[in-house]
């Protein structure tokens, strides 16, 4: 229902009917381009919807099949809305955002919004020392801080300082996330637990980040289908709405490397939030379940606070007492994250919210009726908020 | 000291190496009547009042360590050489919102690895020095009592 000044509400107007993935894998054989088909094949097979009425499709960096490729690969019809948003991870969330601003105002009827990426097999981006990264890179890679990693150990050791958290959170969320693995046939890590020993004795990515804080590296590709509140009804499975959701980029922020403000450990997640929760009928009190992006495990922490689960610097101690754990106060990624199932840029997040709220996810939340999903925290940055 | 990275240098940032090159630490800083506001990194216009007008204001090049890491392979082949070197943030004491990313040496001239890295600390009182790193004059940063 349009509101009188003639602007439109996303909330609830649209919603995720069809999810689709290949397999996940250290190296898979097919091109970036064959798994993007496949998924995408795969989530309007599982929405009941034929190729031919897709008309827009939403993507985000550094996607490398393009709408030309894609559309005509899988037989799309004459698409009228594409849309690809920048800042890595930070775009997962945003590709929703953006279907369903167009299939609300009527650009559109069926959208489509995929991953894929080769980031397994392929090469590691931070080594390409020719392809600056969007972040103002002449001030910090020639000092060695080359890695992502990098960039987000150094925020958080000075979170640790100033909140006293400690490894312990951190392996909280490694370990939270890899039990959920441990439950999903699917995840690279399905069948390999995690105990704090091994924690607390593997090798240093970038002191105080391990191994174990640092996601996968992973081939796979994901995809789903949005479509309006009133076709999804008509849908094969239980509709999973866009209740709200939200992009994120803060005054003055500098993307990773976000050393040059007032206050760098308050990143674009309490931006998002803040848009988040204004259009929303629930609050952080009602989160059944959270997907969050968990490129490293200090994230969870920051996004817990960003995104009002908690204080300002008490995202450490929430992670205490089984809190992400299954029964806890917020069960986290619960097929288990891109630390534990797989890293394809937070795309596995989204289509796990989506298991979730349609009741079949192999570590289901019993009853979970609504879900956080978020993007990369640290970049500029999305998020939405499913409801069933 | 092989194979590390120089600046990739734009038009904003180059007064900042030139200064660098002259052993001066400046940070941009609005030129408007009655504004002034420091900014980094160098962009064309002052986020606080719009102003185009800018001016490179030289700081006492004194600051403190606001956070480090101590990267560890995989690596670009040039840094992996320097394990363990230490990547500090300094907050500049003239600009604390400002935050270069530095390493600390022993002295000016020294490698990236000449400072055992259980000596740093956040806080650590830190003094800008000067080095040439592959025909670029960067700053590096001391311990003000090593």
């Amino acid at each position: 229902m349009a509101p009188p000044d003639g602007t439109a509400f996303l909330k609830d107007s649209t919603a995720i009917v069809g999810i689709g993935r290949t397999p996940f894998a250290r190296r898979l054989p097919e091109s970036e381009k064959a798994l993007a088909c496949r998924a995408v094949l795969a989530a309007l097979a599982d929405a009941g919807i034929a190729p031919s009425e897709v008309d827009a499709f939403a993507s985000y960096t550094m996607e490398e099949t393009d709408e030309v490729e894609l559309a005509k690969a899988v037989g799309a019809g004459d698409v009228t809305f594409f849309s690809k948003v920048g800042y890595g991870g930070g775009g997962s969330c945003a590709t929703l955002a953006h279907l369903a601003a167009a299939i609300t105002t009527g650009q559109a009827t069926v959208g489509v919004a995929w991953r894929s990426r080769k980031r397994g097999s392929g090469p590691r981006p931070w080594t390409d020392t020719t392809a600056q990264l969007p972040t103002p890179a002449q001030w910090t890679r020639p000092f060695g801080l080359l890695r992502p990693a990098d960039e987000i150990a150094m925020l958080a050791r000075r979170y640790m300082h100033e909140y006293g958290a400690t490894r312990d959170h951190l392996f909280n969320v490694a370990l939270a996330c890899r039990n959920r693995a441990n439950q999903n046939p699917a995840a690279i890590m399905y069948e390999r637990p995690l105990t704090r020993d091994m924690y607390m004795t593997s090798r240093w990515i970038s002191e105080p980040l391990c191994l174990f804080d640092n996601c996968l590296e992973t081939d796979g590709a994901l995809a789903c289908v949005l479509v309006s509140a009133a076709r999804a009804r008509d849908c094969r499975h239980r509709p999973v709405y866009v209740h709200s959701a939200a992009q994120g980029l803060p005054a003055q922020h500098h993307g990773m490397v976000n050393y040059w403000n007032d206050d760098p450990l308050a990143g674009p997640a309490w931006t998002a939030a803040r848009h988040l929760w204004k259009q929303a009928d629930f609050g952080p009190e009602d989160v059944d379940v959270a997907q969050i992006y968990d490129a490293f495990t200090p994230l969870i922490p920051l996004s817990l606070e960003g995104y009002g689960f908690c204080g300002r610097g008490e995202g450490g101690a929430f992670t205490e007492g089984g809190a992400l754990e299954t029964g806890g106060r917020l069960p986290l990624n619960t097929a288990g994250g891109g630390l534990s199932e797989a890293y394809v840029h937070g795309f596995n997040l989204i289509t796990e919210g989506v298991r979730q709220l349609r009741g079949t996810s192999t570590a289901q939340v019993p009853g979970a009726e609504t879900c956080l999903v978020t993007a990369g925290e640290g970049v500029p940055t999305s998020a939405v908020l499913l409801r069933n | 000291m092989t194979e590390l990275l120089t600046p990739v240098v734009d038009d904003d940032g180059a007064p900042f190496w030139e200064y660098a090159a002259r052993g001066e630490l400046r940070v941009q800083a609005c030129a408007a009547a009655g504004c002034g506001a420091m900014r980094f990194p160098p962009r064309p216009c002052c986020p606080r009042c719009g102003s185009f007008a800018a001016v490179w204001r030289r700081t006492s090049g004194k600051g403190r360590i606001w956070s480090y890491v101590v990267p560890h392979p995989p690596l670009l082949p040039g840094y992996a050489a320097l394990v363990p070197y230490h990547p500090v943030l300094v907050e500049l004491a003239d600009a604390p919102h400002i935050r270069l990313v530095g390493n600390l040496v022993a002295r000016a001239g020294a490698p990236l690895d000449s400072v055992a890295p259980g000596r740093l600390r956040i806080g650590a009182r830190v003094q800008a020095v000067f080095a040439d790193q592959g025909g670029v004059v960067v700053p590096r940063w001391v311990l003000e009592r090593p």
